[in-house]
């Protein structure tokens, strides 16, 4: 079964618009299709400039992810059954647009890489000595953080980096939160000079935004949340408790 | 053109670019690594890999079993010196990966776990949930960011590589977000570029799967080899072509015709086995070719499921039960319920077999090295072969490790024997050249073929003739069409001609690509007169070792069809026999 579907979507190419600019497309689609599914159409049938970044169409390489009538989305589970009315589509807001719909996301990419994400381990082990043991207690501690896609949509949803761009952000953080939760990892002190800051954790005054646009689940919300609680036992026990020692090490 | 110097650079940022890189930072840190990408490593397309890695790690399992599977598997075409020295490295190589804090799934003693996969005559398969490939991915993309050698160069795409007289000395790209060409000038090259199923209309591959890698390497004067396998996954979603992970069946789950019965088992896959208690290759869990083949008899018998989006087969997961399909399964559920509106908790779920993997591509040897000097290849992109005629699942995911280390190692000791950086003025010509061919495309008028027109045309060819089965009209009728495309694609139109992120022209030579892998495909298929593995023809149904226990060598001969030539198989201790998958064999 297929229907029109008005799009929306914004345009912008730097060598030849001063402003952004809405462009309407109609297109026939097929009723279970998704945003994406649109405009690949659009793209192949009424305009190949139209840019935008896509890839996997499985909500799983990160690459779609777009304000889909003012929230940030992926394009590739968005479905358009969803949607009555025209559907407007723009960049992922919060970051500079290089094109179109695609935006530049350096800023991610530096801090991201600032709160190192990859494991410190605790104790060094050769790899001929076989695997780390984690039980799946262990593992379930801090499995769900592992999940986040790094599509920005936290980045898109989150206030404070609106508002605060030098905020690291709900996806950093949650990565931190991801590798400090590790059974193996030791790298916990090292992280928290980036996470433990005025441009880390301090600086989210937990709306929750990032959680209800997770297409993962992964709610940096809560990882958030766990790393604020377990700096001010770290800031307690260092200021406070004559002797007193961080906890985890 | 302004030029980026390294020492190796590598073109494709997924599992076995991204292995290769963190090789080389760790062998020597003063190593300059340009880590070349058309989009950013997290988007590549291992990340979609569900199942699992392969690597012998339980008291019950053997080399020599993994072996025997992996030859098997492959039909006799592997080569048996490469599947050696795969299966050894296999399990340092996903230690490793836990090293470096992969979260793969556990046993209660806090042990890694395996589960069991198709081919496979032990459980062997590592995996993370289902989304093994995803958590390979991003632990090595995480792990690459410690190293301050290793250069990315994000959302850059290879158009050529630089070979004078025999050897690599870089390659020119374009930068996305400019539009500018650069050079890329480097002591060795290795491409890990990934896959072509987009040729294909119906794949699980991600649209950035388009061959540019092997392309690349084949223009440049390197084989493609045993491009005629292509790797049918049975059980994709109808609509989307979805994967449904090959661990759906490793952890029970069963297929069933319209009839309800599990018809593996007319197949040479039987007896039927309880639902629920897998049987090791046995039924669902056999081979992916031989499972992709019976759904086509299934079909051509009328035993299919009639659907909105053809025929199918229904994939039961039922009696595992929601638990364990949350906890082993749970992408699958998720997927099947968005895409499809299929929860596998309350009814079966329709699938076809869909386009999945290459076994065929460039052509290396055991060193990951290519017939030119300082080009190495590894990953999808390349053919080694360890996976012959049929790549059993869960093997190409430690592919990309094994090869991407041993890619990085040759490409070390190339840096160390190689004489001289090579005739400058030669290779800043070449450069010139490849930048003044894309520039064509703006300059000249408007061509009259439209991108996604051919690109359509050659889908719908490859669809038609190049699919389950094959017979020789067909493919001689798609090699002919192919050749028809590729001289339309000289006169096509591109709309954008600016320079910001042109996705446009990144299309175009994307479908350039595919059009080259494409042909190389449909002349290696129709040269190949007997069945083996992926490739069956209905004109040529059986195996014929006398004259094709061979690979297939594609060699690039500009407009005209590719010349096909052969190279013998190594053999060292496992004769051609017969792929037993009956449930008595064992």
């Amino acid at each position: 079964m297929t229907r029109k579907v008005v799009l929306e979507v914004m345009r912008y190419n730097p060598e030849q618009d001063t402003e952004p600019r809405f462009q309407r497309y109609e297109a026939d689609c097929e009723e279970e299709w998704v945003v994406l599914d649109a405009l690949n159409h659009v793209k192949a049938t009424q305009d190949p400039t139209l840019s935008y970044r896509w890839s996997c169409h499985m909500a799983v390489c990160g690459s779609c992810g777009m304000m889909i009538n003012g929230e940030p989305k992926l394009a590739c589970k968005t479905f358009l059954r969803d949607y009555d009315g025209p559907i407007r589509v723009e960049p992922l807001q919060h970051f500079p647009v290089e094109r179109d719909l695609v935006t530049v996301i350096d800023d991610f990419m530096v801090k991201f890489k600032r709160v190192k994400p990859y494991l410190i381990p605790k104790e060094e082990k050769p790899v001929e000595a076989g695997e780390y043991r984690q039980t799946p207690a262990e593992l379930k501690k801090y499995k769900q953080f592992t999940l986040c896609i790094n599509c920005m949509l936290c980045y898109a949803a989150c206030p404070e980096y609106g508002l605060t761009p030098k905020f690291i952000g709900p996806a950093a953080i949650s990565m931190a939160h991801r590798w400090n939760s590790d059974s193996r990892d030791g790298g916990r002190d090292a992280r928290q000079e980036e996470v433990a800051t005025g441009e880390g954790v301090w600086e989210c005054s937990f709306v929750g935004a990032c959680s209800e646009v997770c297409p993962e689940h992964v709610d940096p919300a809560s990882a958030l949340q766990q790393v604020k609680i377990k700096s001010t036992v770290d800031w307690v026990l260092e200021k406070l408790v004559p002797g007193g020692k961080k906890e985890g090490g | 053109m302004e030029t980026i110097k390294a020492d190796v650079a590598i073109i494709g940022a997924g599992g076995a670019g991204l292995r290769a890189a963190i090789a080389l930072a760790e062998a020597d840190p003063g190593l300059k690594v340009a880590l070349v990408s058309k989009v950013y490593p997290m988007r590549s397309h291992t990340c979609a890999a569900e199942g699992g890695a392969a690597g012998v790690i339980k008291p019950d399992d053997s080399l020599e079993h993994h072996f025997n599977d992996t030859v098997g598997g492959g039909d006799w075409l592997s080569d048996q010196d490469a599947v050696d020295f795969f299966i050894q490295e296999a399990p340092k190589e996903l230690l490793q990966l836990e090293h470096w804090g992969c979260p793969w799934s556990r046993e209660a003693d806090g042990s890694v776990a395996v589960r069991p996969f198709g081919g496979m005559k032990k459980q062997r398969t590592w995996f993370a949930a289902d989304k093994s490939g995803f958590h390979i991915l991003h632990t090595l993309f995480q792990t690459s960011l410690k190293y301050p050698s290793i250069e990315r160069l994000d959302e850059f795409y290879a158009t050529e590589l630089l070979v004078h007289e025999g050897r690599c000395h870089g390659l020119v790209a374009i930068e996305m977000k400019s539009g500018q060409f650069r050079k890329i000038l480097a002591g060795a090259v290795i491409v890990a570029g990934g896959g072509a199923g987009r040729m294909f209309p119906f794949t699980t591959n991600g649209a950035i799967k388009t061959g540019d890698g092997m392309a690349l390497a084949y223009r440049a004067g390197v084989a493609l080899k045993d491009m005629e396998f292509v790797q049918y996954h049975p059980t994709g979603l109808p609509n989307t072509g979805i994967l449904l992970t090959e661990g759906c069946r490793g952890e029970g789950g069963i297929l069933l015709n319209k009839n309800g019965r599990r018809y593996l088992q007319d197949y040479g896959m039987g007896p039927e086995t309880p639902a629920g208690q897998p049987v090791l290759k046995t039924m669902e869990l056999g081979p992916r070719d031989r499972l992709s083949q019976a759904f086509w008899h299934e079909q051509k018998k009328g035993n299919t499921v009639k659907t909105q989006w053809g025929d199918c087969v229904l994939l039961d997961m039922r009696h595992l039960g929601e638990k364990k399909i949350d906890e082993r399964l749970p992408l699958v559920r998720d997927m099947s319920r968005s895409y499809l509106g299929v929860d596998p908790v309350e009814d079966p779920v329709p699938v076809r077999p869909v386009v999945h993997y290459m076994m065929g591509g460039i052509d290396t040897d055991i060193r990951a090295a290519t017939s030119i000097g300082g080009l190495f290849a590894a990953g999808e992109c390349a053919c080694v072969s360890i996976n012959g005629a049929n790549r059993l699942g869960s093997n190409s995911l430690t592919e990309l490790l094994v090869f991407g280390r041993r890619a990085a190692m040759s490409a070390m000791e190339h840096l160390q024997s190689a004489k001289g950086a090579g005739d400058a003025s030669a290779i800043d010509a070449a450069a010139e050249g490849a930048q003044a061919k894309i520039r064509e495309l703006f300059l000249r008028p408007n061509g009259k073929e439209s991108i996604a027109g051919l690109r359509g045309e050659m889908m719908q060819t490859m669809e038609e003739h190049a699919g389950i089965y094959r017979e020789g009209t067909g493919l001689a009728a798609a090699a002919a069409k192919l050749a028809e495309l590729r001289r339309r694609y000289k006169d096509i139109h591109l709309h954008d001609k600016t320079n910001v992120y042109n996705t446009d022209l990144l299309q175009a030579l994307e479908l350039g690509s595919m059009l080259d892998c494409a042909e190389a495909v449909a002349a290696s298929a129709l040269a190949r007169t007997e069945s083996r593995g992926a490739h069956q023809r209905l004109d040529h149904v059986e195996r014929d070792d006398a004259k094709f226990l061979k690979h297939s060598m594609a060699t690039f001969r500009g407009m005209d069809a590719p010349a096909i030539g052969y190279k013998d198989v190594v053999i060292t201790r496992s004769q051609p026999g017969v792929r037993d998958y009956s449930g008595d064999h064992k």
